[in-house]
């Protein structure tokens, strides 16, 4: 006889360990092991059958893997997370005792840890890591506007603001933007980094707005950003070694010596800071790459994937021709706009940029300036008494998002100040078959097909509706014919039945099609309806947003 | 102990005056036993006086422990709350417990007694003891946290025993060592280590570490990664969904939300997340105008939440069509001949009509139902129809002439009951028709076709067969009997007739037109009896009946006979008298079942729904199961000749698909509906009941619950 089999001693059932568990083998408390479970990027999984992994239970538990918790035990931050539980305690003691040397001493030695091996471990290659940044910048953006709270000491916001400034030098630097969107959530930007699509939010321009310990807890953000901080930290050293840009940024030259006399109280480094902060200067570079950037690509015979090619070298034209967008253009801002979003799409697309020098350092050009080809303003300037010149548009900054994301100079004459402004379209939606497309954007999807509509949007659904009525009137005709007079006994020549070729071709190939439904194998019979019923619930949907459109803008 | 000490301490300025006695007095402490002190009352001893005047206590003038009556030490008093006495004295002999007075008495003494404030209880003793002045200030004195002792001064002189000044001469004459003159020699060599140690620079004066984080190259190369130990089966975290138009600032107005939708967003503010949007989109007129959104930091939140708290698992996202779903199978234009349209309509019963069947030749069909007539009493017919043969075709084309043209009724039979099932006999060379007549098997022969074939039969069934070596057993004769020669019934075109003990659901014959089966259901073990014609014999193919059963089919071509109960379908070989198979149809309730006539295939219908074809050379599991009936599926024939078979359903639709079975082994068959027949209409929850095949023609015919006939060729 052979040894008698337990149950749950192999197969799912020996899988996954629930978070008491894990404690408990761990012999961590239950905020430690959280803080490690983010710093290490520990998750709980889902198993394929919950029942055999609980051991039989069906409540729902938090499952982690037994690998992931084996492999927790030998991080040494767990030592340190132990060690820091110690100083807590003695610290507290030395407190109540008023042992104000030894808390000093104690504090001096506080134990810290380094999370430089597990940004290595958690991501493999660069890639990897820059795949990851999503969440990391969004994150790091937004601790960056944070006052110090208690659970978020100032030095972490001050290292979130240099490091988020760093990124966005880079993203100038290295014209990688690609798409922008002013949400009213915040700006997302949309960046091409290493072949990755990252994308980030950055809140509106606001003060912090207090909340409250029941929805938001501080201190699990503080430790996600204590790990995203030492992230990006390595991925900006390594991004502005890539593009030969020297790291810890430098400005090419402090320009002005009037600037310079009017650093006042400021000292030196405070002086650089701002003027990294102003996003307006470029940084210095290790060595000068070649000013395209852009590698020519070979032209190759044409093959099968002619097409295929041939739309690649479409985008990548696209793709240079954006990164020189704003090439030669010079645009002063008015006080009143979002002046770092601005500057920085101004200026990772080729632009110069300036503000009155009031508003925030680094300045470059006052307004005044006679070769200033843009004024984005956000107010009606006519009305106040400022001397308006010609030689420049006075526009809204919605004409800078939506330049970029066509890729295109947009005609000014939409966004004039004071102009009601063309809806803008989330550069972000890709529309499947029979969703709904905003008659705008299949105008401007129409025009970079090269089909010219002039005039009306909805020509073609126009036609459609059309159609239907001259049915209805045939019939109408027909029923008033018959109830107009009784006809006299007569016999009409008879008519050959008109057989309708099409319509029967299509019936039948219709039924044949039914007929093949019939057959779909039972496994995926369901998934067949389902899909059916998405496409119907999304054409329905569709169907719905042209009928508000009808309404509200005939 | 202490307190006599204390006194000690206190007066040692003085010469002591204490009674030697007192000084080692060893209970002292034991205020309430020192009764000697009652003689100095005045010094500050204790006054303690029986309440209760007993002088036994007290007569003894000393505090020894042995004194102490009461023997049983220091316990709980309360365990002697049971007994009369509370202990023993020295001699052994019982303490009684005092006299205890009621709470009256206990009233009493607070109202009279003027000591009763301070009268405590003795619980060794059990009396009561009056506390003395001295006692109840000592108490005082405790309680106001002053010191206990009223004759204590805590501001008497402070005696400088040992003075400030320093005296001429000293009070040891000793002089000092020389080490307190000379510097500690193991002090220098202790810092002339430290001091050697930073000179070579191992000792660093304390620095604070820099808070600030310094970053390096982490990774040498963009995509090579360095072997070390990972997390086990990473899933990234999938990104956050990317904004839609609606969540733009100025958005296309017919993202904003009109009344309805918004109501429908205030309704759902219970569970938010069946929302469509988790904001309101809202359009403002200049960027300058938006607000800062309240829910930022409690989304960014959220989303810190999902990465380290949602459980992850690999999904599979399918990136088909649904159309790719759908089986390509050849074109039914390929696949012709099958019947397409309505030819002809069969009309003439008034009821359900729940069988027909085909003569051998093509050219008639018997149909049975159960016609409820003028006088609501029910009168059975056969009708026996002419079916229009090749010749007349093409008259037939269109099915508003059929009625007058040929759907004409040859001839009808009444037989009193409800017929169950109508089986025209294969045999060429009879002319029979089996019915099942509630428990009756009737054998009629309806005497149409050729006329020497009609008269062949009724003179060959004219005489019964001789039975007189037979005698058949009791289980049988109960089942089914032979009716003995009727003229009447004879007349009637009835040749035979068997009655059984229960209702006959259905007739089968056998290929070669002697044998055929009957099927009783509520028969139990005696459900299935084979009856032969020529013989007039009867006999139970099974001793058991493994179920209740449904139908029952003969092998077109192998001794093989075919027993159908609720769930599976029995192979039984007639000549080893074994079973041979059992299919497992996988569905709750058969309702019919159809050979393919090369008897390698077997259709199976069912009432769930389902059509269940099997291959026998294959498997025991269906090799196909048709779903593509809306309801119960009641009737399935395959054709004799065309790779054709039908179902027919109470959802009124007949189903004609081609089923090709190849000669090649290798080759499965090839399943493919190819139409979709609807004519009947529903009548009491049943549409068609039963489904069947012309003989040589692509043709099939289905008879259904609104008492019709339908001809679709």
């Amino acid at each position: 006889m052979g040894k008698i089999k337990k149950k749950f001693e192999s197969g799912e059932g020996s899988l996954y360990l629930t978070r008491k568990q894990a404690l408990r083998k761990l012999q961590l408390s239950l905020k430690m092991f959280r803080r490690l479970c983010i710093l290490k990027g520990i998750y709980p999984r889902e198993p394929k059958n919950r029942k055999r992994a609980q051991h039989g239970s069906t409540e729902k538990k938090t499952l982690y893997l037994k690998k992931d918790i084996q492999f927790l035990l030998h991080e040494p931050i767990v030592w340190k997370l132990r060690e820091h539980k110690v100083y807590l305690r003695k610290k507290g003691r030395a407190k109540a005792l008023r042992d104000y040397d030894g808390l000093k001493r104690i504090m001096d030695n506080k134990p810290t840890y380094s999370l430089d091996h597990i940004v290595k471990e958690r991501y493999p290659t660069f890639v990897d890591a820059v795949r990851d940044l999503d969440d990391c910048l969004t994150l790091s953006f937004l601790f960056s506007t944070f006052p110090s709270m208690r659970f978020v000491p100032g030095g972490v916001s001050a290292l979130c603001r240099r490091l988020t400034l760093e990124f966005l030098h880079y993203v100038i630097e290295a014209r990688v933007l690609r798409k922008v969107f002013v949400s009213i959530k915040g700006y997302y930007y949309q960046a091409d980094i290493k072949g990755q699509t990252i994308t980030w939010i950055m809140s509106h321009n606001f003060g912090f707005q207090p909340q409250s310990p029941d929805e938001v807890d501080f201190r699990i953000m503080a430790t996600f950003v204590e790990f995203y901080s030492t992230l990006l930290g390595f991925i900006n050293f390594r991004l502005y070694h890539g593009a030969n840009i020297c790291y810890p940024p430098k400005l090419t030259a402090v320009n002005s010596g009037t600037e310079n006399e009017k650093l006042g109280a400021l000292t030196e480094d405070e002086f650089m800071e701002e003027r990294i902060a102003s996003l307006n200067q470029t940084i210095i570079r290790i060595q000068e790459d070649n000013p395209d950037g852009a590698v020519e690509v070979d032209e190759f015979p044409a093959g099968e994937d002619n097409e295929k090619l041939a739309e690649q070298r479409k985008e990548l034209d696209r793709v240079n021709r954006l990164k020189n967008l704003f090439n030669g253009l010079k645009v002063f801002l008015n006080r009143e706009v979002p002046r770092e979003s601005l500057a920085f799409c101004i200026r990772a697309f080729g632009g110069t940029v300036s503000w009155d020098s009031g508003l925030f350092a680094g300045a470059t050009f006052n307004q005044f300036d006679e070769t200033i080809t843009h004024q984005i303003t956000d107010r009606n300037m006519q009305s106040t008494e400022q001397t308006q010149y010609l030689s420049r548009y006075y526009i809204q900054p919605q004409w800078v998002f939506d330049s970029i994301n066509s890729a295109t100079l947009l005609p000014v004459e939409n966004y004039f100040q004071g102009a009601v402004l063309p809806p803008h379209i989330s550069p972000f939606v890709v529309e499947r078959e029979g969703d709904y497309v905003p008659p705008e954007k299949r105008k401007f999807l129409d025009m970079e097909k090269g089909i010219v509509t002039t005039g009306e949007v909805f020509t073609t659904e126009e036609q459609k509706t059309t159609e239907p009525e001259i049915v209805k009137t045939k019939k109408s005709k027909k029923g008033s014919k018959v109830e107009s007079e009784p006809v006299p006994m007569a016999v009409e020549r008879g008519m050959a039945e008109v057989v309708d070729l099409m319509k029967q071709k299509d019936d039948e190939t219709k039924e044949e099609y039914r007929l093949r439904v019939m057959m779909i194998r039972n496994k995926h019979k369901r998934l067949y309806r389902r899909m059916m019923e998405s496409r119907k619930r999304r054409n329905k949907e569709a169907e719905k947003m042209v009928k508000k459109r009808k309404k509200v803008a005939p | 102990m202490k307190r006599t000490t204390k006194t000690r301490g206190i007066v040692a300025a003085e010469p002591p005056s204490i009674d030697p006695l007192e000084e080692f007095d060893p209970v002292s402490s034991s205020e309430e036993n020192s009764p000697h002190k009652n003689d100095d009352a005045n010094e500050g001893t204790f006054i303690i006086q029986d309440i209760n005047l007993q002088p036994r206590e007290y007569d003894e003038d000393s505090s020894d422990e042995e004194d102490i009556r009461n023997t049983i030490g220091n316990i709980p008093m309360n365990w002697y709350d049971e007994y009369p006495h509370i202990g023993y004295d020295l001699d052994g002999k019982k303490l009684m417990k005092p006299k205890q007075g009621d709470k009256l008495d206990d009233f009493l003494r607070r109202m009279e007694d003027p000591d009763f404030w301070k009268t405590v209880k003795d619980r060794q003793t059990g009396q009561n003891v009056v506390l003395s002045d001295k006692d109840v200030d000592l108490i005082g004195r405790i309680q106001s946290a002053n010191v206990p002792d009223p004759s204590f001064d805590e501001y008497a002189p402070w005696i400088d025993w040992f003075s400030s000044e320093v005296m001429d001469t000293p009070l040891r004459a000793m002089p000092p060592s020389k080490a307190s003159f000379l510097p500690s020699k193991i002090e220098k060599m202790k810092i002339s280590k430290i001091v050697h140690a930073i000179k070579m620079g191992w000792i660093k004066p304390p620095q604070k570490p820099s808070t600030e984080k310094k970053f390096y190259m982490l990774w040498d190369s963009d995509d090579k990664a360095d072997s070390i130990r990972r997390i086990h089966n990473h899933i990234p975290a999938p990104k956050t969904r990317l904004p839609g138009n609606a969540e733009s600032y100025n958005p296309p107005s017919e993202y904003l939300l009109d009344d309805e939708e918004l109501r429908d967003w205030e309704a759902k503010s219970d569970e938010p997340w069946k929302r469509r949007y988790n904001f309101i989109p809202q359009k403002f007129n200049s960027l300058r105008e938006v607000p800062a959104y309240q829910n930022y930091i409690k989304e960014r939140f959220e989303r810190c939440l999902d990465l380290y708290l949602c459980p992850r698992a690999k999904k599979m996202r399918l990136t088909i069509k649904a159309e790719e779903l759908v089986p390509q199978l050849p074109s039914p234009k390929d696949l012709q001949p099958f019947p397409t349209v309505l030819a002809v309509e069969y009309k003439g019963h008034t009821d359900m009509i729940r069988s027909i069947s085909m003569e051998l030749h093509g050219q008639f069909f018997a149909s049975g139902s159960d016609d409820g007539t003028v006088k609501s009493k029910k009168y059975i017919y056969i009708y026996i129809v002419f079916v229009n043969t090749m010749e007349n075709i093409c008259l037939t084309c269109y099915f508003l002439v059929w009625e007058v043209a040929t759907g004409r009724c040859v001839k009808t039979f009444k037989l009193g009951e409800t017929v169950r099932w109508v089986e025209w006999c294969p045999n060429k060379s009879l002319s029979l028709v089996a019915v099942a007549v509630d428990s009756d098997v009737v054998i009629i022969n309806p005497g149409v076709g050729d006329k020497f074939i009609v008269e062949k039969t009724d003179t060959l069934l004219a005489e019964p067969p001789e039975l007189s070596n037979f005698i058949s057993n009791e289980r049988m004769v109960v089942a089914a009997q032979w009716e003995p020669f009727d003229q009447e019934k004879w007349d009637l075109g009835i040749r035979v007739m068997i009655r059984h003990f229960k209702p006959v659901r259905q007739v089968t014959w056998h290929g070669r037109g002697d044998y055929f089966s009957v099927v009783m259901p509520d028969g139990l073990n005696r459900s299935v009896i084979i009856h032969q014609l020529s013989t007039r014999r009867s006999q139970f193919p099974l001793n058991r009946s493994k179920g209740l059963i449904q139908c029952v089919l003969f092998h077109p071509i192998r001794p093989y006979f075919f027993i159908a109960t609720q769930l599976h379908v029995r192979i039984y070989d007639l000549v080893k008298q074994e079973m041979v198979k059992k299919l497992m149809t996988s569905s709750k309730w058969i309702s019919s079942l159809a050979i393919h006539p090369g008897g390698d295939n077997v259709i199976v219908g069912t009432y769930d729904k389902k059509v269940v074809w099997f291959d026998l050379d294959l498997s025991t599991k269906p090799y196909q199961t048709l779903r593509f009936h809306g309801n119960a599926v009641r009737s399935v024939a395959f054709h004799k000749r065309y790779p054709l078979f039908a179902s027919g359903s109470d959802d009124c639709s007949l189903i004609v698909s081609h089923g090709m079975v190849y000669n090649d082994l290798l080759q499965n068959p090839l399943l493919v509906p190819v139409k979709k027949l609807r004519g009947h209409e529903k009548f009491n929850d049943f549409g068609i009941l039963s489904v069947m095949w012309h003989n040589m023609q692509p043709w099939v015919f289905s008879s259904g619950a609104d008492s019709t006939i339908k001809l679709y060729t």
